[in-house]
C-alpha cells in the first residue's frame, strides 16, 4: 500500500477530487497548509509598514492507495492541479506499512 | 461646544446655588420655580438630540473604537485591546461623576486656578439633579454627554501602549492622566474660565480637548514603554480588518453625536457640523486612498479607514465654525498630512505607536485646530465672529495647541513614571507578551 501525498495550490483542489473520483478514488484527508519552494512570497502593506510574507497558503491531500493504483492516482493528481505556473506543488509517495477502518476493525487492502 | 458656556456656567450655578438650599420642604421649593422658569426653559428638542448625541458618542467608544483598534492587533491580544478600552470607558465614566465634571466645569469664573482647572464645588454631583438646567437642557444631560466625550479621550491612549502594557497599569495611567491632562485641558477650552477660552481659540467639539491630547500621550507612552517585541523584524500586520471597518464605520456615525452634540441644541450650527462631519472624512478618505496609490502601488481598506478617521479628527474643533467647501478642504489636506505622518514621520522617528494614535489623532487634531483659524474664516466661508482677524487667530488657534502639547507630554510622563513605580514596572514580560496579553494577562482566548 502506498500514502500518497500532494501539495497543491488551494485553487485546484475540486478537478483534483473530481479526477480521483473517476479513478474510482473515493476517500481523502485535506490540510490547509503553508509553505514556498520557488514561488516567492508577496508584499503587503499596513500603513505604511511592508511586511515580506514568505509562506503562501497551499492544500495537502493524503490519500491510502494500494501499490496497483498508485502511479496512476499521481498523474490524476499532477495533470488535475497542474496550472503551469511556478507554485504548482509537488506530490511524494511513501510506503504505506498498515491501515485499520476504525468502524470494522478492517485491516489490509480492504480497509483502503 | 458654542460660545453657551458662559450662559450654562451662569444658569448652572443659578440652578446649583437654588437646590443647594436646605431641604426644608415645598415651602421653600414652592418660592422658588417663577425665577428659574425666567431663565431657563428646557427646550424638548435640544434635549432629545442631546440625549441621542451622547448614545452616538458611547458608541463611537464601545464598540467602535474597541473593535478600530482590537481589529488592528494581532489575535492574541484583541481581548486586551477590547478590555482596556472597556474598562476604561467605565472608569472614567465614574471618576467624571465623581470628581471630573466638577474639576471640568464648576467652580469661579476668575481668580486663583480657575485658568486651568475647577474646583470641587461640585463633587459626586452633589450641586446638580434632575431639575438643574443647562442652557436649553437638563444639566445632567450635559453631565453625560461630557462623560463620553472624557471616556473616549482616555480611551484612544490605549492605542498607542497597546500589546505590551500590564493592564493594572494602564487602568491607573488612565485615572491619573484623565485627573491631570484632560480635566485641566477641557476646562481652558471650554469652561468660561478657562485659559483658552478667554483666549478666544477655536475649538467646537474637542479636537484639542480630545485628539491633540490623546494623540500627544500616546506618542510620549509608546516611546516610555518601548517598542513592541519584534518590531520592524518581523510581521505584526492586523489580524481582522473586517473589524477595524466596522469600528470605523461606528466611529463615522457616531461622530455625528461627537460633532453636531456639541452644538448642545437641535439647530442651524447642529446642522452644519453635522453636514461637515460627512463631507471631511469623505474628502479624506478619498485623499489618503489616492495618497497611497500614488505612493505605494495600492489603494487600500485599511488606508480609507485610517483616511476618514483623519478627516473626522480635523473637522472635530471646526465642525460648527466651518462652512461646507472649508470642510472639504480640511478633510483632503488632513488625510494628506496624516497619510505622510503614519507612513513616513514614524518609521523615521522610529517610535511604536502601534495604532497610529499620535499619526492620526495627534498629527490631526494639530492640523485641524490650525485648520480652523482658516475654515472659520467669513471670507472663507466660515461662521467665525464679526470681525474676525485670520492672523491673530491662527496665532491663538498655534499658541494653544503648543501649550496643549505641552501639558498634555508633561502629564503623560510623569504619569508614566508614578505607575511604573506603583507597579515594579509598565510592561509585561517577555514571555507574557509573546504569548499574548488575552492569555498571560486575563487568562482567555478571543477565538476557540
Amino acid at each position: 500500500m502506498k500514502l500518497v501525498i500532494a501539495i497543491i495550490k488551494p485553487s485546484r483542489l475540486e478537478e483534483v477530487r473530481q479526477a480521483l473520483n473517476s479513478l474510482d478514488v473515493h476517500g481523502m484527508t485535506v490540510t490547509e497548509v503553508k509553505g514556498y519552494g520557488r514561488q516567492k512570497g508577496h508584499s503587503e502593506i499596513y500603513r505604511g509598514t511592508e511586511y515580506a510574507v514568505h509562506f503562501l497558503p497551499k492544500l495537502k491531500i493524503e490519500i491510502a492507495v494500494d501499490d496497483a493504483i498508485a502511479d496512476a492516482v499521481g498523474s490524476a493528481i499532477r495533470d488535475a492541479a497542474q496550472t503551469g505556473r511556478i507554485g504548482d506543488g509537488k506530490i511524494f509517495i511513501l510506503d504505506l506499512l498498515a491501515v485499520t477502518r476504525i468502524r470494522t476493525g478492517e485491516t489490509g487492502a480492504s480497509a483502503l | 461646544m458654542s460660545f453657551k458656556t458662559s450662559k450654562i456656567l451662569g444658569s448652572a450655578a443659578l440652578a446649583s446655588l437654588l437646590l443647594a438650599l436646605p431641604a426644608l420642604g415645598q415651602e421653600v421649593a414652592a418660592e422658588v420655580p417663577a425665577a428659574i422658569e425666567e431663565v431657563a426653559a428646557i427646550d424638548t428638542g435640544d434635549t432629545a438630540w442631546m440625549l441621542v448625541s451622547t448614545l452616538l458618542v458611547i458608541l463611537m467608544t464601545i464598540p467602535g473604537l474597541a473593535l478600530f483598534y482590537g481589529g488592528l492587533v494581532r489575535s492574541k491580544n484583541i481581548l486586551s485591546v477590547l478590555t482596556q478600552v472597556f474598562a476604561g470607558f467605565a472608569l472614567i465614566a465614574l471618576l467624571w461623576v465623581t470628581y471630573g465634571y466638577s474639576l471640568a466645569f464648576a467652580g469661579p469664573s476668575e481668580g486663583g486656578l480657575s485658568a486651568f482647572i475647577g474646583d470641587f464645588s461640585n463633587f459626586l454631583l452633589g450641586a446638580t439633579g434632575p431639575d438643574s438646567v443647562s442652557g436649553t437642557i437638563p444639566e445632567l444631560v450635559f453631565v453625560v454627554f461630557q462623560l463620553t466625550f472624557a471616556c473616549i479621550t482616555a480611551t484612544l491612549i490605549v492605542g498607542g501602549i497597546a500589546e505590551r502594557m500590564k493592564f493594572g497599569a494602564v487602568m491607573a495611567f488612565l485615572a491619573i492622566w484623565f485627573t491631570f491632562s484632560y480635566l485641566p485641558i477641557a476646562h481652558m477650552v471650554w469652561s468660561g474660565a478657562g485659559l483658552f477660552f478667554q483666549m478666544g481659540a477655536l475649538d467646537f467639539a474637542g479636537g484639542t480637548v480630545v485628539h491633540i491630547n490623546s494623540g500627544v500621550a500616546a506618542l510620549v507612552a509608546a516611546i516610555v514603554l518601548g517598542p513592541r517585541l519584534g518590531y520592524m523584524k518581523e510581521p505584526i500586520a492586523p489580524h481582522n480588518l473586517v473589524f477595524v471597518f466596522i469600528g470605523a464605520s461606528l466611529l463615522w456615525v457616531g461622530w455625528f453625536g461627537f460633532n453636531a452634540g456639541s452644538a448642545l441644541a437641535a439647530n442651524g450650527t447642529a446642522a452644519q457640523a453635522f453636514l461637515n462631519t460627512i463631507t471631511a472624512p469623505a474628502a479624506a478618505a478619498l485623499a489618503w486612498a489616492l495618497g497611497e496609490k500614488l505612493t505605494r502601488g495600492h489603494a487600500s481598506a485599511l488606508g480609507a479607514f485610517s483616511g476618514a478617521v483623519a478627516g473626522l479628527v480635523a473637522i472635530t474643533p471646526a465642525a460648527g465654525f466651518s462652512g461646507t467647501f472649508g470642510a472639504i478642504v480640511l478633510g483632503a489636506v488632513a488625510g494628506l498630512i496624516c497619510l505622510w505622518a503614519v507612513v513616513t514621520l514614524k518609521p523615521m522617528l522610529k517610535y511604536d505607536d502601534s495604532l497610529d494614535v499620535f499619526g492620526i489623532h495627534g498629527v490631526g487634531g494639530i492640523a485641524g485646530a490650525i485648520g480652523t483659524a482658516f475654515v472659520a474664516d467669513p471670507a472663507l466661508g466660515g461662521f467665525g465672529a464679526e470681525g474676525y482677524a485670520l492672523g491673530g487667530q491662527l496665532v491663538t488657534q498655534v499658541l494653544a495647541v503648543l501649550v496643549a502639547i505641552i501639558w498634555s507630554a508633561l502629564v503623560t510622563l510623569v504619569a508614566l513614571l508614578i505607575v511604573k513605580a506603583l507597579f515594579g514596572g509598565l510592561r509585561v514580560s517577555d514571555a507574557s507578551e509573546s504569548d499574548g496579553l488575552d492569555l498571560s494577562t486575563h487568562g482567555e482566548r478571543a477565538y476557540n
